[in-house]
């Protein structure tokens, strides 16, 4: 178990180095200039410009630059600053991210509870209307794009019956968040509800199910502990793998409804060609995904005991 | 092992409920599952009994229906697809077929156990063997955790998994083939069944561990004088242990007979050609017999006799009547206590 | 003691047998796993319903002015939002009423059909590709390729889909088709890997494989005809389904405001500008989003459709 865990920490430290420098490579062969954009259509003389630039180590060529970026976050949690109005970049992630964070977690919780329990009905009742009625709602949910979503349940919700505020305010209240959360949450809900019907489905049919019945224990305990304990398993895999997702796919939810969280930042980060900001946030995002996957693995071992001495 | 005849009379002592006929008597069981293909008869009609102590050796091919006649004894068909359309399963002459869920259930594991072919994938591989051992206590006895597994621990020992305490809390997967066999023999066992199903329990594991689980399981069901149904197409298996043998060929029962002579003396083709396939050393060099053709299509099984084109004596009557299971007699007309036969040529088949 | 049973059919295979007696059994071996597929998905209605949708989007997209002799991108400025749409009259211009600037939505909805299923083709085409070879010769060679190759896909599999798609696209002046083809290629392909890397190191160990070896068959041989044939199904399936994904996604791009943009006539298009003018013109914002979710619904249904078939323990 140690040697394993070891092994997948080796493992992350070249996929951590390896996508940062790629989104950083990817950030900044971005065409645009941020120093020149400083100026706006006025311009600056060609002077200040180096000058700004040699500053802000820009001039460096591109593989020192990544070297003085991931130096500086790894010794110093320093991510550097806005080229734009000098905030540091770690200030501004600090505001961004708690507000995603909420966000993804009520979308988490939505997408566990109401993923799991649709999916154990459909489950329990395969090939029957229970069944087909959440199989076809899940189809629906997967089909409709995020943004379709977002809008009907802004017009039905927000426009036509007033229960909900068509954007989220500055306060970010939790109320104000539930409707985004399932906008977010609604893809992955109908994966997971998809995934613990099939999962159950086939598990049903297995050897020790059979053998479960056979030594006369209760339906109950059939369900709830033969069945449960083995089904869940791919599922709280996918749970787990999904919460990096959720961050990185409420741009479009974010978008939706106003809301001032990490999406917001990345498309105005893309706009303003304001790399260190875009680096630093998917660095955070990579970080998220791999701690999260390694504690899947870890989740994973102690859920299924065949893995955990293999 | 003894012969039928003496164990027809033992009485079982734990038999409380005053009921004098055998401690198992399925009788003209039917078994079909609807499929997207069209209805599949896999049981036609079965009957056969078995009383305390005795051991009932039910042999087929693959599809002959003795796995899920079992089934159908244990409860655990699934229906749908499969349904049972006619018969009887009495257990102490009760039908079972007409008790409550509840009541069935409280029978399962209590008093009818079963042990199935494939240990690994029939335990399950998230629980430790010391809980599902355990299981059985907790939920028939209400009885706690601790003293579970300490019941667990026994029940290991009784199978003679060595180490029993040390392995309590290990899993399915990290046993051998022939210790998990022990483990779903011991979970069979936990509490102490009248009946015991066991549907190829050995066909999974190596020759030489087949033999110790078979003499474990032979051991334990004379200490405890159970009833053994054993489910197999091993006829080397069913020599050493079994009292009685019923022959099953698609979802009938062909030949019925006291184990010895029916080695002696078949009286169905099918047997006999089962017979003559074992390859024996004597007979070294020569060409190993074989039934000729495939075991039946069961959604569309032959008419008259089901074996008809696969069997060397067919006649025209054979394609057309079914012949059903009689009793077989000496040549001058002796009775053979419990041999039948259903073969419209059976005279020429065990005296031929 | 040997078991009888086994013992007869393994002889019976090895003897030929009288035609009459094996003729009907045959028949049902030669029933293989795609065979059995094909029986299963021909009654299978969603199929039926994804196949007849699927056939349709086709036609629409190459032959578009078969559906609609109206111009997508000639506008009449008098008609702009007030001519409000005719339902009644199915597949006239006016139908679905006009855009922002008098533009016909339904041809606009005809002859965007393409783009999409453009994107959504070439990317499951090439992401397919890329992703199968690399998943198959990690799962095939194992060892140091597959460290290799396995830490290159966590690489970009880190990276957020979409973030990635944005950034690849803003690095881009003109965002034509084949620029979204890249940008969702570019992180797309690492899924397909993972799916072909698991089911080839599945099918790896098949017997059939192992006794391919013993006989001595290459490579290739053992690479193509028989690992790639059966590790095929589950790639299939991912990829139907993930092409509704990608139809999905670069419409989500042109919302965002980084996908398609004008004069290129696309469903995304048409939705961000729907998104601008929701309070004006619901209708502008509807039917794209409406053609996008049948689209998409079609090729989940598919993909659902063949796992399904293709998977007998869902039976």
């Amino acid at each position: 178990m140690g040697r394993y865990v070891a092994r997948r920490l080796l493992q992350m430290i070249p996929v951590f180095l390896g996508t940062t420098l790629l989104i950083f490579l990817m950030v900044y062969s971005l065409p645009g200039d941020p120093v020149a954009g400083m100026f706006g259509d006025k311009g600056a003389d060609p002077a200040t410009l180096a000058k700004i630039r040699h500053d802000l180590g820009l001039d460096l060529p591109l593989w020192q630059q990544y070297w003085n970026y991931m130096t500086d976050i790894i010794l110093h949690f320093d991510f550097g600053n806005q080229i734009r109005n000098g905030r540091p970049i770690t200030e501004v992630l600090g505001e961004a991210f708690p507000v995603t964070l909420q966000l993804a977690a009520l979308a988490f919780a939505f997408e566990l509870v109401f993923g799991i329990g649709l999916g154990i009905i459909a489950g329990l009742k395969a090939g029957r209307l229970a069944d087909n009625a959440i199989l076809i709602f899940t189809l629906l949910i997967i089909s409709i794009p995020v943004f379709v979503l977002g809008f009907i349940i802004k017009m039905v919700f927000a426009f036509e019956l007033g229960w909900i505020e068509p954007n989220v305010s500055n306060d970010q209240l939790v109320s104000e968040m539930i409707a985004p959360a399932i906008v977010l949450g609604g893809l992955s809900l109908a994966y997971v509800a998809r995934l613990t019907r099939t999962s159950m489905a086939e598990n049903l049919r297995a050897d020790y199910m059979r053998t479960a019945v056979a030594k006369g224990l209760p339906r109950r305990r059939v369900i709830g502990v033969h069945l449960m304990r083995n089904s869940m398993i791919p599922v709280v895999t996918f749970l787990g793998t999904d919460i990096g997702a959720l961050m990185g796919g409420a741009v479009v939810t974010e978008r939706i409804f106003n809301i001032k969280g990490v999406g917001g930042l990345i498309a105005e980060s893309i706009t303003r060609r304001e790399g260190s900001t875009l680096v630093g946030l998917v660095t955070i995002l990579v970080i998220i995904y791999l701690v999260t996957s390694l504690l899947i693995d870890l989740l994973y071992a102690v859920l299924d005991p065949r893995i955990r001495y293999a | 092992m003894t012969i039928i005849d003496n164990t027809a009379t033992v009485p079982s002592p734990r038999d409380g409920s005053g009921h004098n006929g055998p401690l198992l008597e399925v009788r003209d069981l039917h078994v079909e599952f609807h499929t997207r293909d069209g209805v599949a008869k896999a049981v036609n009609g079965v009957n056969y009994s078995v009383n305390a102590g005795e051991t009932l050796a039910v042999l087929g091919e693959s599809g002959s229906g003795k796995s899920v006649t079992a089934q159908a004894i244990m409860g655990i068909l699934d229906m749908p697809p499969g349904k049972i359309p006619q018969g009887e399963i009495l257990f102490r002459g009760q039908d079972m077929l007409k008790m409550s869920d509840e009541e069935r259930r409280k029978v399962r594991g209590r008093k009818i156990a079963m042990i199935f072919q494939d240990a690994l994938s029939s335990l399950n591989p998230v629980l430790s063997v010391g809980y599902q051992l355990g299981e059985m206590f907790r939920v028939h006895q209400g009885l706690s955790k601790k003293d579970a597994k300490v019941k667990a621990i026994e029940l290991m020992d009784k199978v003679k998994i060595p180490a029993a305490a040390a392995r309590v809390s290990d899993y399915p997967h990290q046993f051998s083939g022939g210790m998990r066999q022990r483990i779903m023999i011991a979970m069979a066992l936990a509490l102490e069944p009248d009946l015991i199903i066991a549907d190829e329990p050995t066909t999974a594991l190596d020759v030489t561990v087949q033999a110790q689980v078979m003499d474990l399981l032979a051991e334990l069901q004379q200490e405890y004088n159970m009833g053994l149904i054993l489910i197999t197409h091993d006829l080397g298996v069913v020599a050493d242990v079994a009292d009685k043998i019923a022959v099953m060929y698609a979802g009938r029962i062909v030949e019925q007979a006291p184990v010895h002579e029916l080695y002696g003396r078949p009286a169905h083709p099918y047997t006999r050609g089962l017979l003559d396939s074992i390859p024996r050393l004597d007979q070294k060099g020569q060409e190993l017999y074989a039934i000729k053709g495939l075991p039946p299509n069961l959604l569309r099984v032959p008419t008259g006799c089901a074996f008809n084109p696969r069997c060397p004596k067919a006649d025209d009557i054979c394609r057309t009547e079914i012949p059903a299971l009689a009793p077989v007699t000496e040549q001058n007309g002796a009775d053979l206590p419990g041999r039948k036969s259903a073969c419209h040529f059976w005279k020429e088949t065990i005296h031929g | 003691m040997p078991d009888v049973t086994k013992t007869a059919t393994a002889v019976e295979d090895a003897v030929a047998l009288p035609a009459d007696v094996t003729a009907p059994a045959k028949q049902e071996k030669a029933r293989s796993l795609w065979g059995d597929a094909w029986v299963d998905l021909r009654r299978n209605p969603y199929f039926l319903v994804a196949s007849v949708l699927i056939f349709f989007l086709l036609l629409i997209a190459v032959f578009p002015s078969v559906f609609t002799s109206a111009s997508p991108t000639k506008g009449d400025l008098v008609k702009h939002f007030l001519g409000k749409p005719e339902l009644g009259a199915i597949g006239s211009e006016g139908w679905l009423g006009y855009d922002g600037q008098g533009r016909s939505v339904y041809a606009r909805l005809i002859y965007g059909t393409r783009a999409s299923i453009i994107v959504g083709v070439t990317v499951t085409a090439i992401v397919t590709l890329v992703g199968g070879v690399m998943g198959m010769l990690a799962g095939y060679f194992g060892g140091w390729i597959d460290a290799l190759l396995s830490r290159l896909t966590d690489i970009f599999f880190g990276i957020p889909f979409l973030l990635g798609a944005m950034v690849v696209l803003q690095s881009f002046v003109e965002r034509t088709v084949w620029v979204v083809v890249f940008a969702l290629a570019f992180l797309g392909w690492t899924q397909m890997a993972r799916v072909m890397r698991g089911a080839v190191i599945t099918v790896k160990q098949a017997d059939y494989v192992h006794a391919a070896k013993a006989l001595g068959a290459g490579t290739t041989r053992i690479l193509f005809r028989h690992i790639l044939p059966n590790a095929m199904a589950p790639v299939i399936v991912v990829a139907t389904i993930a092409l509704g994904g990608y139809i999905s996604a670069e419409a989500t791009l042109s919302y965002l405001g980084l996908g398609l943009a004008a004069p290129t006539v696309s469903w995304g298009v048409d939705i961000s500008t729907g998104v601008d003018q929701i309070r004006v013109a619901q209708h502008i914002l509807l039917w794209p989003s409406i053609m996008l979710s049948i689209t998409v619904l079609a090729f989940i249904m598919l993909g659902e459709a063949v796992r399904n078939a293709l998977d007998p323990k869902l039976r």
